[in-house]
């Protein structure tokens, strides 16, 4: 038995049951992979829907990123499946009362959404691989075009309606895919670390900082790779986008975290215990000072001073990727936090993630990584980037 | 049926006569592999007759409204309840998984809080030498104890489970006598319910890769025997019957005494009926 599970240490008294923590690592992966599907899908609204000119350069990019990731949301839970064989049990016969019976109704309409929103984006080039191409690309690209390969202004201006529909809907869809999460544990009143009404707004405010964060993170980074300019609008209309959902995301964490140390109930105890000792680094430190009040600061400063160019840059690419950390870091923090809470109020657990093993570091590592692989795939077949003409793309994707 | 006020003792011996048949098998398998195939082969055998015979045949669960009962100031703490269950329901024998534990809360004098732990407490699984023994420590001995005592905890069945409520599939239901079990062939094995119980009563079972946790021993109460643990305590501090029996035993104990429920703000509403906690008991 003993390699079938692994148990961590604890202090004080716990249940003789809550020696094992139930929820792992993968865990952490599942909510961060959502929000992240949800922010980078509202970067793309923002051009989409809303007509902000400046997220242009991002905007299609942003649409591919959220389906790259949405596939992968799944995974981390069927990774931790006692028998994921059984998953479709969930959607056989849901039991309604569970938070947790529509995830796969949920999970795979918005999945359908993601898919349809990104064949209308996308149906251009693909028809045109499909036509003009050569090699197994273009039989990919013959099945993916479903057999449509009109590409009249007509059929362009039809395209454009069912793409601003689909995003019209997918707005609510990834919201409500998210804020569904932090109601998966805000809705628990056996933990009260997790039992609060303010679990989903911060749940979806982290959401949307953190798929900004990685929307800006790899337009900088393709752009220095693709030796192509980064567009100044763009990257500023992304900032104050972090910006102010980033200033609404902290205080709603900062309200939380208070209205729990003020209501004091049974087992507040053991939070300040908790709060005032292992939490010190990873969320006051780390989550809340580096991760959060550090961007903040910087992004203020570089808007309120009307930074240019590479500084402004450099400044929103550091504080996109200290947000990017901490998101991860509060998903960690909610997550294994809420569970290294003992349920007697008088214990406190001490996860120690596995390394190896379905549930350890390089599984969850791998499902954290698996969408920029297949993001890093599907931009070889399509091109995601603006600039780029149809033409040029097909002449980068066919043997010469 | 009385069953829970029919005298203990032929439910007793059959519980002996189990455990006895249990040690003759091993024997026999120990004895010569030959001997191991039929032991094997007659296990299978009873194997398929158990099968046979659950549900138990006449067994009509709207007729029964099970509930359990601890009177705490009885509990000497012998962990026998522990040893009885983890061998009845097959429950890996480590510190880290229970159907039913027994905690121990000790007032040191000048102390305000009680020092609390249970038989998976480092220190005495150290004095009881390995995690498959269960003991008590007796390391306050030199302390000046003002207060000690010992509760034993289990699954409480609730009326409004929150590992029902939070359960995907509905593999975990509650039955109509009042007992919440889990369906081990169709759990995916996600452990929300795990998360949902406040009480701490379920684990996950890794051999098998669902859930696990107290049933009451269903497969002993619907042939009118008493679950493991209540056959077994030796101070009748565990008692198990029927609500919809006014003489059962506790029906007798739930009108004869003011008792309590664990964490009633749950809104669970728990069906084991306490008496002898303490403010200190989560």
């Amino acid at each position: 038995m003993d390699a079938l599970h692994h148990a961590s240490a604890f202090s004080g008294y716990v249940y003789p049951n809550e020696t094992i923590i139930p929820w792992s690592v993968l865990i952490v992966v599942y909510p961060y992979l959502t929000g992240l599907v949800a922010g980078s899908f509202t970067v793309s609204s923002l051009y989409h829907v809303f007509g902000m000119q400046q997220f242009k350069p991002v905007a299609r990019f942003s649409m591919l990123l959220a389906l790259c990731l949405m596939v992968c949301v799944p995974m981390p839970l069927l990774l931790h499946l006692g028998h994921p064989e059984r998953a479709f049990n969930a959607m056989i016969t849901p039991h309604l009362t569970s938070a947790f019976a529509i995830f796969g109704y949920a999970a795979s309409f918005y999945t359908i959404l993601l898919m349809l929103e990104n064949w209308f984006v996308y149906r251009p080039q693909i028809v045109q691989i499909a036509t003009e191409g050569k090699g197994p690309l273009k039989w990919v690209c013959r099945v993916a075009s479903l057999g449509s390969n009109d590409l009249s202004e007509y059929a362009m201006n039809y395209d454009h309606k069912w793409i601003y529909a689909l995003a019209v809907i997918g707005i609510p869809a990834a919201l409500g895919l998210h804020g569904y999460v932090g109601f998966v544990f805000g809705s628990l009143k056996s933990r009260e670390w997790w039992s609060s009404d303010l679990m989903p707004p911060v749940f979806l405010l982290s959401a949307v900082i953190s798929g900004t964060a990685l929307v800006i993170l790899l337009y900088v980074l393709t752009s220095l790779a693709r030796k192509v300019a980064i567009e100044e609008p763009c990257v500023k209309g992304l900032a104050y986008t972090l910006w102010g959902f980033l200033m609404f995301a902290l205080i709603l964490e900062g309200l939380e975290i208070a209205s729990m140390l003020y209501r004091s109930r049974e087992g507040i105890d053991v939070i300040v215990t908790f709060l005032t000792g292992p939490l010190v680094v990873p969320f006051f430190i780390l989550q809340i000072g580096l991760g959060s009040v550090v961007p903040l600061l910087t992004l203020t400063y570089v808007i309120v001073r009307g930074s240019k160019g590479r500084a402004l840059t450099a400044a929103v690419f550091v504080s996109a990727a200290l947000v990017l950390c901490a998101v991860l870091l509060m998903r960690w923090n909610v997550v294994i936090g809420g569970q290294e809470i003992a349920k007697t109020g008088k214990g406190l657990v001490s996860y120690e993630p596995e390394v190896f093993g379905r549930e350890g570091l390089i599984a969850a590592g791998s499902v954290l990584f698996l969408p920029l692989i297949l993001m890093f795939v599907a931009t070889r077949i399509v091109s995601p980037w603006a600039e780029e003409t149809r033409a040029a793309v097909l002449r980068g994707r066919t043997p010469a | 049926m009385k069953r829970d006020d029919k005298p203990a003792v032929p439910a007793r011996r059959i519980f002996l006569r189990d455990i006895s048949r249990g040690a003759a098998c091993a024997g026999a398998a120990a004895g010569a592999a030959g001997l191991l195939a039929a032991a094997s082969a007659d296990s299978g055998k009873s194997g398929t007759g158990s099968v046979e015979s659950f549900p138990t045949p006449d067994y009509d669960w709207n007729k029964h409204r099970w509930a359990y009962a601890v009177d705490a100031t009885k509990c000497i703490g012998c962990l026998r309840c522990v040893e009885a269950c983890k061998r009845e329901n097959n429950v890996a024998l480590d510190a880290h998984h229970f159907r039913t534990w027994v905690e121990r809360y000790v007032y040191i004098d000048g102390e305000e809080k009680p020092h609390v732990d249970s038989m998976s407490d480092p220190l005495n699984i150290e004095a009881s030498g390995s995690e498959k023994l269960y003991r008590f420590a007796n390391r306050y001995k030199d302390a000046k104890v003002d207060k000690a005592f010992f509760v034993p905890k289990l699954c409480n069945h609730c009326t409004h489970p929150a590992c029902v409520q939070v359960c995907p599939t509905g593999a975990t239901y509650k039955t109509r006598d009042g007992v919440v079990l889990i369906d081990h062939k169709y759990c995916i094995g996600c452990q929300y319910c795990v998360q949902a119980c406040p009480y701490g009563a379920r684990f996950f079972n890794h051999a098998k890769g669902v859930t696990d946790k107290c049933t009451w021993c269903y497969h002993r109460i619907t042939k009118g025997l008493l679950p493991a643990c209540v056959e077994v305590c030796p101070v009748e501090a565990r008692m198990f019957g029927d609500l919809n029996d006014r003489d059962s035993v506790v029906s007798r104990f739930i009108r004869d005494n003011r008792v309590q429920v664990l964490k009633p703000e749950t809104g669970n509403a728990p069906n084991v009926y306490y008496i002898g906690l303490d403010k200190e008991v989560t």
